[in-house]
């Protein structure tokens, strides 16, 4: 079957297996591996995307069902070579240690921050509930998004990261691999790929 | 790597369109609501549908309504495609049934929220389902709708059993009902091992005052430890008592004998049952409180 989606404002049209979950689709077919894939079974958070600005778990949706809806990976969340606050939040406060869970934290930090710009611990703590991290203990990743939160505009400053091509490397032209990279992602991908 | 066998797919775009595509593919087609459900059965070939009828476009089925019924009784109706996410925001079903809130604030996490409905919930009926037991504990009604029109089941005959209800192959739910009543509090409480995980058990009541401050009616219901529908001896025990704390804990008695837990990863019988005792002794405080306030503001707008 065809499915047309827009992937972090890029709409792609593709050929695929109704059975072709959604995590599978965006790194199998659009190989955008930034979006990482683990327990299988809607506990952990690692898949998390996001679906008309909504954090789902990728894992569980079927690309089929994303079809005329607007995905945003991890790969979307910087601008150009701009970084998000997120993003930005999580270098500062030192918000991962191996990034397996962190593509996930950050675009569902990222969902909460629009919904409600000013959140406490505990309505992070409560947001991020659905995803595990091995790694870190929770600690700075909350204080991680609290950064974000209190740097609403930090991008604006300047802070920026060099555009990798470093996505190219799949051999594949797929129009929505053209987004840039970013620090974070890539250093998960380092002990994921 | 865990991936569905393979099936075909098909999005319905309204309730008629839906139930013809049940109709032309047969008993091996299934609504696909949320998925949250299906897929991972799907992934573990629990379950092996030939087709899969998407309704999540149908925003027909997506709304919750306060209004009068037939009979012109008061009713908040609810979509069958209504997300755990946009229960648990609800002002409106905060205000006239908080067992709900408190049911989805344990449902599952936030994200798993996001695509959950309460028709699933339902039609999945697993015996640990939080939804089931806030429906039979409040009395809800099912709108069931087929090619021959729309029937109205009780939760009694809705749910069938475990994993097991009266909704046909060629049938969609399509909405819940919920009677709104005067001095009538609700409330549930669930034990969990950890955020996300189905309950080790959970109990959910509801009550009604009547003017003198006595219970007029009241239902208790019991999650995950062997309960079918509500747990009667323990609403009867209630009935036309002042609501007093000796009478909480014989209640709380009465359901954990009532009760047939089963022991599991989530805890052993004996344990169970405890939970059972105390969770009904606990909603029970929290839905007559409730019913309190909801007596004192009723008679503040009538004052
Ligand atoms: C990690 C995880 C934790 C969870 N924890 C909990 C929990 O603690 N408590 C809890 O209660 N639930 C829990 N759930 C279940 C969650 O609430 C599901 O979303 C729900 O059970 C199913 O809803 P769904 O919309 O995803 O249904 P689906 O998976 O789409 O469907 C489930 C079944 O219902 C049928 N169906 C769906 N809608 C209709 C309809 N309108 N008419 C007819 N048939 C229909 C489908 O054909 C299928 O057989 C959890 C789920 C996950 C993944
Ligand atoms: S891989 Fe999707 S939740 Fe773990
Ligand atoms: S940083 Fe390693 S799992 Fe979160």
């Amino acid at each position: 079957m065809q499915v047309t989606m827009t992937v972090n404002g890029t709409d792609i049209t593709e050929e695929i297996e109704p059975r072709v979950l959604l995590v599978h689709f965006i790194r199998d077919v659009l190989r955008l591996t930034g979006t990482h894939w683990g327990c299988d079974t809607s506990n952990c958070g690692t898949c998390v995307v996001l679906m008309d600005g909504q954090p789902v778990k990728s894992c569980t949706v079927l690309a089929a069902m994303a079809d005329g809806h607007a995905i945003t990976t991890v790969e979307g969340l910087a601008t150009g070579a701009v970084l998000d606050p997120v993003q930005q939040g999580f270098m500062e406060e030192h918000g991962l240690q191996c990034g397996f869970c962190t593509p996930g934290m950050m675009l569902t930090a990222r969902a909460l921050l629009d919904h409600n710009p000013h959140p406490d611990d505990t309505e992070i703590r409560q947001a991020i509930s659905g995803q595990i991290c091995r790694c870190t203990g929770y600690a700075t990743i909350v204080r991680s998004i609290k950064w974000a939160a209190e740097h609403p505009a930090a991008a604006e400053h300047g802070d920026t990261v060099q555009s990798d091509t470093a996505q190219s490397d799949t051999g594949q032209s797929h129009n929505t691999a053209q987004s840039s990279n970013t620090a974070q992602s890539q250093s998960a991908d380092e002990v994921h790929a | 790597m865990q991936i569905p066998a393979p099936f075909d797919y098909a999005r319905a775009s309204t309730v008629d369109n839906a139930l013809a595509l049940l109709e032309r593919h047969g008993p091996e087609s299934r609504i696909l609501a949320g998925g949250h459900s299906l897929l991972p059965m799907m992934k573990l070939r629990l379950a092996r549908p030939e087709w899969l009828i998407d309704i999540n476009d149908l925003f027909e089925l997506d709304f919750i309504v306060r209004g009068a019924d037939a009979q012109g009784a008061d009713t908040l109706r609810i979509g069958a495609l209504t997300r755990h996410t946009t229960l648990l925001e609800s002002d409106q079903v905060h205000a006239l049934f908080p067992i709900i809130t408190d049911a989805e604030k344990v449902i599952a996490d936030p994200i798993v929220r996001n695509r959950g409905t309460i028709g699933g919930s339902l039609c999945q009926a697993d015996p640990a389902e939080d939804l089931s037991t806030v429906c039979e504990v409040l009395g809800a009604v099912a709108v069931i709708r087929g090619s021959g029109g729309e029937r109205l089941l009780s939760m009694a005959e809705f749910h069938r059993g475990p994993y097991e209800t009266a909704v046909a192959h060629n049938e969609i739910l399509c909405e819940l009902r919920f009677a709104v009543r005067a001095r009538t509090g609700s409330a549930y409480e669930k034990v969990e091992r950890r955020v996300g995980d189905w309950a080790v058990a959970a109990a959910g009541a509801s009550v009604t005052l009547a003017a003198d401050g006595t219970i007029e009616a009241a239902t208790i219901g019991l999650t995950a430890v062997g309960q079918t529908g509500t747990v009667g001896a323990a609403a009867d025990a209630l009935l036309g008592q002042l609501p007093t704390e000796a009478l909480f804990i014989e209640a709380g008695r009465l359901a954990s004998v009532a009760c047939d837990p089963i022991a599991d990863q989530r805890g052993p019988v004996d344990y169970k049952r405890h939970l059972a005792d105390e969770l009904t002794r606990r909603v029970l405080r929290r839905a007559t409180e409730r019913a309190h306030a909801s007596a004192t503001s009723t008679a503040t707008q009538e004052g």
